[in-house]
């Protein structure tokens, strides 16, 4: 009796193990392949706002593509972060740890961009710096593993200077009298003092001379947590007409409250990007009602694309930030990063068949990007994204600068969405980009 | 003038702000002659602590916000004190010193994972408006905050000079070794040392807070107040508040009419440069006690 109970369960154990090793073996029958993703975030420190908004905001779209199915049902995404607190050694350790295995990466932080283009270079892998890090990497035929599309600092800065003649009374259409507006204006650059507030102080200055108004820098020391001095200078001594807020992180919110102290309004001062987010404004109080900033993206949830997430990701319980976070400022940001890789990967599996993915292979679909504006309407990210359409010589992208105002409790958009000054900027980014080259020898790519 | 004389007073009251933390530090150096690389990281406890009190997880009323937020500081002193120091007792102060900032990573990290990671509001509904005297323009809540440092200093001052725990405190300081002997709990000297640090650290949080919002970067109003210690010295609450002052105007002077000719942002390095100089001459600081050790 024993010994047939005994047979009994080593039967049983056998029959067990038979199942869970033919099981284990149709998963790894079933496994797609991964398209790896390093993510440099930062969660922690001075800006873990802006950092955890982005990275969760692109973890949230790659874990939509994930819930369908993978990138064309074939591919799955796979990412991993590691913790920069936006310090640049640590950005550039992070990157030495997931070199091998990804194909681009986004640094989120202009020092660290600057610290990855010689690397990402020499290890074909692609650096995103949408809408940060160094302008002149615009020009592929320099740097041609940096994207900095849709739009870069210097771009902005020409649509932001349109905008302060448009509210001056300029009619935004008829650039040959744009400087009538602008002569004699007072136009204060408040720069938080790192490569990143440094970066459009070139082209600032170059449209001071051009169009006659009056640019002054007030850099403010990191991490910029009092400007009380720059403030007084600003609304007392140089009596501005304008602020540019070019901040990071809290240094953004100080300058809404200085100037409610000082009597300064509210409506003269423009926000980078960078200062434009719920966080930037909010803890500000009242001092931020009336304060406006550019973007290069919608703001909220009222997007099909945001609905589905909202649904297949949080719905199952899947998200990776906080469910009132999801539609603010960073978290679109990051979303947007996510479909814009997600369409140069779809653009280069048309051309390089559906596989995972090099860092070439990569940048291919990058140089050939076109998102168009039925492409952005089936995505279901209209309002959300604008169109953009990358060549092997223009890594920019050919983005607008749209403006938002906060109205005390959100960001409202004004509606107004202004095209920079294309060709004068890209004249610049041209020179400075030779000048680059020249220094460090790089001979200009002459084709794709 | 009058643009100097502006610039001239908000320095000052903006090191008064300067001085706030400041205390904190001196504070826990007088009784336990232990340098808190932690006060920084009190301050942002304590302000994440009241709004999360306010706002964020309960809607308290801001008197028993800011008496729940002392509350959860008292019992981050005791346990530092319990936890961290009383293994350390006796032990070269470089050891207390390294073991603060252990402690200053632990509240960081506790706080934002409480609290999140957020900047977050904290309005007093003190109008954040400037009032004209003599055509100076004046922050009313710069002027708030400067009333309540000053009754914070006198109250200091009162508790350590009059009061029988405060001379406790101050024979602790003078030597733990000696204190113990003649009956005086370490500890417990301790104890209410880091309680009250921890209050200052609320009141600094609160201001520094309100000017900021809440958020991670409060932590380094900590170096705003480092030249400020060294200006007036380690152990002196009335240095700790002429040392600020001091900084506040320096630094504020020195961005607005030195910065601009060397290129601006100046005004982070031109107190150390203040500290500097007052160390060459008196290396106690302005107010610091001279100790003579013999050989």
């Amino acid at each position: 009796m024993a010994r047939k109970l005994l047979s009994g369960i080593v039967a049983l154990i056998l029959v067990a193990g038979f199942i869970m090793i033919s099981g284990q073996a149709m998963a790894a029958e079933e496994k797609k392949p991964e398209q790896f993703v390093g993510i440099l975030a930062y969660r922690t420190g001075p800006f873990a706002a802006g950092g955890s908004g982005f990275s969760s905001g692109m973890e949230d779209f790659m874990a939509l593509i994930n819930a369908r199915g993978g990138i064309n049902g074939k591919i799955m995404y796979k990412w991993e972060e590691c913790e920069t607190a936006y310090n640049t050694a640590r950005g550039v350790e992070c990157y030495n740890r997931f070199k091998d295995k990804m194909a681009y990466v986004h640094p989120l932080s202009t020092g660290i961009t600057y610290a990855l283009i010689p690397k990402g270079t020499e290890d074909k892998i692609v650096i995103i710096s949408s809408g940060y890090g160094r302008a002149d990497a615009s020009d592929g035929r320099v740097f041609p593993w940096v994207f900095t599309t849709p739009t870069n600092y210097w771009s902005q800065n020409t649509a932001k200077i349109k905008w302060i003649a448009m509210k001056e009374g300029w009619d935004g259409k008829d650039m040959a009298n744009i400087g009538k507006y602008l002569k004699g204006l007072k136009i204060a650059n408040l720069h938080i003092d790192v490569p990143y507030g440094q970066e459009t102080k070139p082209i600032l200055d170059s449209m001071s001379e051009k169009f006659g108004f009056k640019v002054r820098h007030f850099p403010v020391p990191w991490p910029g947590i009092d400007q009380k001095a720059q403030w007084l200078d600003i609304a007392r001594r140089y009596k501005a007409d304008w602020v540019i807020n070019r901040n990071w992180g809290v240094s953004c919110t100080i300058p809404l409250k200085e100037a409610a102290r000082l009597g300064f309004p509210r409506e003269k001062i423009l926000g980078v990007w960078w200062c434009g987010a719920e966080e930037d404004a909010m803890p500000a109080g009242p001092a931020a009602k009336g304060y406006y900033s550019t973007n290069f993206h919608g703001v909220g949830r009222d997007f099909p694309i945001i609905q589905e997430v909202v649904d297949k990701v949080y719905g199952a319980m899947k998200g990776n930030i906080a469910f009132t976070r999801v539609g603010t400022v960073y978290y679109n940001r990051g979303f947007i990063a996510g479909i814009l890789n997600h369409e140069a990967i779809l653009t280069a599996q048309k051309k390089f068949g559906i596989k995972v993915l090099t860092g070439e292979e990569f940048r291919w679909g990058m140089e050939n990007l076109n998102v168009t504006v039925e492409r952005i309407k089936e995505i279901g990210a209209e309002g959300l994204m604008q169109p953009m359409h990358n060549t092997w010589q223009d890594h920019e992208g050919g983005g607008v600068v749209f403006y938002q105002q906060w109205d005390g409790e959100k960001w409202v958009s004004t509606g107004e969405v202004i095209t920079p000054m294309r060709e004068y900027v890209r004249g610049l980014i041209e020179k400075s980009a030779a000048k680059y080259a020249k220094e460090k020898g790089i001979k200009l790519r002459t084709g794709p | 003038m009058t643009f100097f004389f502006e610039v001239l007073v908000t320095g000052l009251m903006v090191g008064i702000m300067y001085s706030l933390v400041a205390l904190g530090f001196v504070l826990i150096f007088k009784a336990s002659e232990v340098f808190n690389m932690a006060q920084g990281a009190m301050s942002l406890f304590a302000g994440l602590a009241l709004v999360g009190f306010l706002d964020q997880y309960l809607q308290l009323p801001l008197w028993l916000a800011l008496l729940c937020t002392v509350a959860v500081m008292t019992i981050w002193a005791y346990a530092i004190v319990f936890i961290v120091l009383k293994p350390l007792v006796a032990r070269p102060p470089l050891m207390l010193f390294m073991a603060t900032f252990g402690v200053a990573y632990l509240m960081e990290g506790i706080g934002q994972s409480i609290y999140g990671t957020q900047a977050k509001g904290l309005n007093l509904g003190i109008p954040d408006t400037p009032i004209v005297i003599g055509g100076i323009f004046m922050s009313t809540f710069d002027l708030f905050f400067t009333g309540v440092a000053a009754i914070l200093v006198i109250g200091l001052v009162w508790f350590f000079q009059k009061t029988r725990t405060g001379r406790a405190l101050r024979a602790v300081s003078d030597d733990h070794e000696a204190a113990l002997s003649v009956g005086i709990p370490l500890l417990k000297a301790w104890t209410i040392t880091w309680i009250v640090a921890g209050v200052v650290a609320t009141v600094a949080g609160v201001a520094w807070g309100t000017r900021l919002g809440v958020q991670f970067s409060l932590t380094y109003i900590a170096l705003k107040s480092l030249p400020v210690l060294i200006i007036g010295g380690l152990d002196s609450i009335p240095g700790a508040i002429i040392a600020g002052l001091i900084v506040g105007a320096g630094e504020n002077l020195g961005e607005v009419f030195i910065g601009p000719y060397v290129g601006g942002g100046i005004q982070t390095f031109f107190p150390y440069l203040l500290a500097l100089i007052v160390l060459y001459f008196r290396p106690y600081g302005l107010f610091g006690k001279e100790i003579i050790e013999r050989v």
